[in-house]
């Protein structure tokens, strides 16, 4: 029984992509096996963990929750997207890298993309509320405190 | 030679692959005509198999072959023992090890029962779903009494009151110390299953290539060499044809070294029959079920204590659940039975376990491997203890630290690693004392508690100590190599799953043959780059592979010098090495890059002198004869709301002593996410099975793993004594974080909600508010 294919568009990190996917393909499946993009991690696949967070349209979304041809017509901005240049990182992951804020680094793309988000919304947040935007993705290496301290760091150096 | 890295907080190598999305898991390994594999798995905790019936699923378009155990033909069989049982006189171990596919019987929900190889993995996944299986449903066999009961029925037939082992331990004589006893405290104490849960779960890619003659497997393993050495036995391939590489491994906490997983004894085997590449990755449902559990233990304990609150004996007696198979022998159980001696001076000590089959998925070690266990049960019943004797519950643990003259220190019996347990180093009381002093102990029981408590809060505070074997044999082996770029390179045979291994060994060698730290690249996990190795577990990274990257390093460093001194014709002890060069002391413009040195030490033509070696090049292993065990003490504060019973932990400070730090940085997420899969353990985590063996929470929203809400800032500090076991001085802290959590939690609550004034004491681990709740109801708070 084959499947009936799909053709979606999608900007993903700035560049147009096209192409055929089965109706039932998750948009995590899509940006990692469609696209190569394999920065975004799957922990789950049920919306827990938070490991395969992405943007869309600028706001944070679980890619095992989407399925491709929902993000037809969208923007989608992925980990691999962060850094302006292959030798500069993003200030945020300057900020991981500073305070030790990742271990295995594999729930670490989708806390970027959250935090990314969460940073440009409120630049200059207090600790309790970075643990409250960050409480939405699982870590099981760091115990969240280099994470925490990476955010602040970032948005220190970003307000100076 | 300065050290300019060893000790300092230097940020990681690693980190820039890993936080721009670049690099490689194995999920992430895509091959031409790569093939998809599922599993099709039991949904029975005990049965029979009567019949399989994979026709339908054939059928399916995009399916390419199904296998049943019968179609395993020889290559079917159980599993290698992985850990054979350590040397105890009248031990009893019954060997019954995972097999590939299960063939007349099931024997936990989550078994695999036939393995579907598709196109891609959703068309696998509908395949999977076509087989059908005729199941005849037997009991399932959960409750840990019962299944030692001579009427249950057993997991393996020829298997009696399912005891998979039975181990007694004794030094002293237990019976005499109790009948000196002033008081003898006797308690039952429950620990239950729970589930390490990394982020990234298993997966297995292998691609035979029949050109090359060779076969490549990504496997998300702690232990890769260990790994290829079997495959290569059960496929009857020589060592060399098979390379295993372990890449990048989101999270393994234990779990991800278990040889043999069903999955990795069968990708391997269809890629060679089918010749393309397959894949499989576990999903997270999988995850709950096919990979290893560890905890549950009962324990019934009893101390013999003198009226000083000294020590005269422990007696303890406990059922440890080892699931459906034993393929990790003893190991959990017998650090139970071990650690339990903890930091303290137990002279008559008696310890018998028995591990028993349960139709439930496996237990293999879990960050702790059973050590929480032990500590558990000796820091309650020394809280208990002193209550009674209306002790401190920090001048009880000083009375009976095993003082700082008395190392190494011998106790008696025999540990996982096959060697009599004994303490290298350590210094127990000072590190209690740095504690009390952090936490404020004093000031808190005697102002602040007082204080809001008469604000109607219920809050307490708890103090244990604990120690950790870690650093064990048998031993690892570190090539490290000058580059003709100046570069150098750092090959090892364990794992890394996130431990910072990239940096740690590159601090140790760029300070030994000085270059930037940036300039050292570490490879692991790759058996085609390092040939020998045992794995990455225990605790001993760090301090048995480090060390034989510095013994490496220091071989590389005198090749380096000897080179130079032959190149400048001068005496060694004329050169200094730094910022990737040698130079003449005081003769300014005489220097040489390593590069060039690494050139001049492989000249490719030309006569060298007989027995020259080339390349600025060394090999070394190193063993350590026994573990080095490290020590730490925990403090927390919480708060208990009188009426939900849900906790607010207001202050948490760790004292840890694992001898000399290599990057404190690195040393402090350890020692953060040990405290956090700890408070997931004592509040949150535990596996609930019906007594039909079915799990009923295998989700990450129904198992919680704990947030950025429920793990607090952390305090830490550290005391120093250095093992005198390795040449750095260093001990294993890699699961040290998680060993008080229980003990901790149980004797902060009792306090917060001022249990034993009401004859209530926690005595089992996870303490979730429901279970609170049900502990103390029917009593006002």
């Amino acid at each position: 029984m084959t499947q009936e294919l799909h053709k979606i568009t999608t900007i993903v990190n700035g560049q147009r992509c096209t192409r055929q996917v089965e109706a039932r393909m998750l948009l995590s499946d899509f940006i990692r096996h469609e696209l190569g993009l394999t920065g975004t991690h799957v922990g789950c696949e049920h919306g827990v963990c938070g490991a395969c967070t992405i943007l869309v349209d600028g706001v944070p979304m679980r890619s095992c929750l989407m399925l491709a041809v929902q993000a037809n017509g969208h923007e989608l901005a992925t980990v691999e997207g962060l850094a302006p240049g292959l030798d500069r990182l993003h200030p945020l992951q300057e900020a991981f890298r500073a305070t030790h804020a990742l271990q295995c680094g594999f729930c670490t793309p989708g806390i970027l993309m959250t935090m990314t988000a969460f940073l440009k919304e409120n630049p200059s947040p207090t600790e309790s509320e970075v643990r409250e935007a960050l409480s939405g993705n699982l870590c099981r290496c760091t115990g969240y405190q280099h994470i925490v301290d990476a955010v602040l760091l970032a948005s220190h150096r970003g307000a100076r | 030679m300065t050290t300019r890295y060893f000790g300092a907080p230097v940020p990681r190598n690693e980190d820039a692959r890993l936080l721009t999305g670049h690099a490689l898991f194995v999920d992430d390994v895509e091959l031409p005509d790569m093939l998809h594999a599922a599993f099709v798995r039991s949904p029975h905790a005990h049965a029979r198999i009567r019949k399989i019936d994979v026709s339908a699923a054939l059928r399916r378009e995009g399916v390419v072959a199904i296998y049943t155990a019968q179609d395993l033909g020889d290559y079917w069989k159980p599993g290698p023992l992985l850990v054979p049982p350590p040397p105890i006189e009248s031990a009893v171990f019954n060997e019954r090890t995972q097999v590939p596919l299960a063939k007349d019987k099931v024997r936990h929900a989550g078994e695999p029962v036939a393995l579907v190889i598709a196109e891609s993995r959703y068309l696998a996944e509908d395949a999977a779903a076509d087989v059908v299986v005729d199941y005849e449903p037997l009991p399932a066999v959960v409750d840990l009494e019962r299944a030692v009961a001579p009427d249950t029925l057993r997991v393996h037939d020829d298997v009696p009151g399912n005891v998979a082992a039975h181990v007694r331990q004794a030094r002293g004589n237990y019976a005499e110390a109790a009948k000196r006893a002033h008081l003898v405290i006797r308690r039952r104490f429950v620990y239950d299953r729970g589930t390490s849960s990394p982020i990234e779960t298993r997966g297995v890619v292998a691609q035979w290539d029949a050109k090359a003659d060779k076969l490549t497997v990504w496997d998300t393993t702690q232990a890769p060499v260990v790994i290829r050495d079997g495959l290569a036995a059960m496929l009857g391939l020589s060592e060399r044809q098979v390379r295993v590489v372990a890449p990048f491994i989101g999270g393994g906490f234990g779990p991800k070294i278990m040889m043999f997983y069903p999955e990795e004894v069968l990708l391997p085997w269809a890629a060679m029959r089918l010749g393309r590449p397959v894949k499989w990755i576990e999903d997270r449902a999988e995850h709950f079920l096919a990979t290893t559990h560890e905890r549950s233990q009962i324990h019934d304990a009893e101390m013999a204590l003198a009226a000083d609150g000294r020590i005269l004996g422990v007696r303890d007696v406990f059922l440890h659940d080892t699931g459906a198979y034993d393929p990790y022998g003893l190991t959990v159980p017998i650090n139970s039975q071990c650690t339990l001696l903890s930091l303290y001076v137990v002279p008559a000590y008696d310890s018998t376990f028995t591990a028993v089959f349960t139709t439930l998925p496996i237990v293999t070690p879990y960050r702790g491997a059973g050590r929480q266990h032990g500590i558990f049960v000796m820091e309650r019943l020394l809280d208990i203890a002193a209550r009674e004797l209306g002790l401190d519950r920090n001048e009880i643990r000083r009375r009976n630290f095993i003082p700082a003259s008395a190392f190494p220190y011998k106790n008696e019996i025999i540990y996982q690693d096959f060697t009599p347990l004994e303490y290298d180093s350590g210094n127990y009381a000072p590190m209690l004392e740095k504690l009390l002093e952090l936490i404020d102990y004093e000031r808190f029981v005697r102002e602040e508690q007082p204080r809001l408590r008469a604000q109607g809060k219920c809050v307490g505070i708890g103090v244990v100590c604990y120690v950790e074997g870690t650093g064990i044999g048998p031993y690892e082996g570190a090539r490290v190599q000058v580059q003709a770029s100046g570069k150098v390179s750092v090959a090892t045979g364990i794992g890394t799953q996130g431990q910072g291994h990239y940096t740690a060994f590159a601090q140790i060698v760029a300070d030994q043959v000085g270059v930037d730290v940036r300039d050292v690249d570490v490879v692991t996990g790759d058996t085609d780059q390092f040939y020998w190795g045992a794995g990455t577990f225990a605790s001993r990274g760090a301090v048995v592979a480090g060390s034989a990257v510095h013994e490496a390093a220091k071989v590389v460093r005198q090749r380096i010098l000897h080179t130079a001194a032959e190149h400048f014709e001068c005496a060694e002890t004329d050169l200094v090495i730094e910022n990737g060069a040698v130079s003449v002391v005081g003769v300014p413009g005489r220097a040489v890059k390593l590069g060039t040195l690494a050139g001049l030490a492989n000249p490719t033509r030309g006569a060298v002198a007989p027995g020259t070696e080339p390349g600025l090049e060394a090999t070394r292993y190193f063993g350590p004869p026994i573990g080095a065990t490290a020590a730490g003490a925990h403090a927390v504060i919480v708060e208990v709301d009188p009426d939900t019973l849900m906790i607010e932990i207001k202050r948490y400070a760790v004292v840890h002593d694992c001898g000399t730090v290599i990057n404190p940085l690195i040393l402090a997420g350890q020692i953060h996410g040990g405290v956090a899969q700890g408070i997931g353990n004592a509040f949150y985590e535990r596996l609930v099975f019906d007594g039909e063996g079915q799990l009923l929470n295998a989700s990450l929203a129904d198992y919680l793993l704990p947030t950025a809400l429920d793990v607090p800032r952390m305090e830490l500090e550290h005391t120093v004594t250095p093992s005198p076991l390795n040449p750095l001085g260093v001990k294993g802290a890699g699961e040290a974080g998680a060993i008080p959590g229980g003990a901790l939690f149980a004797q902060a609550l009792e306090d917060a909600l001022e249990l034993p004034a009401r004859g209530i004491h926690l005595l089992e681990i996870p303490l979730s508010p429901n279970r609170l709740w049900e502990l103390t109801k029917g009593e006002e708070p």
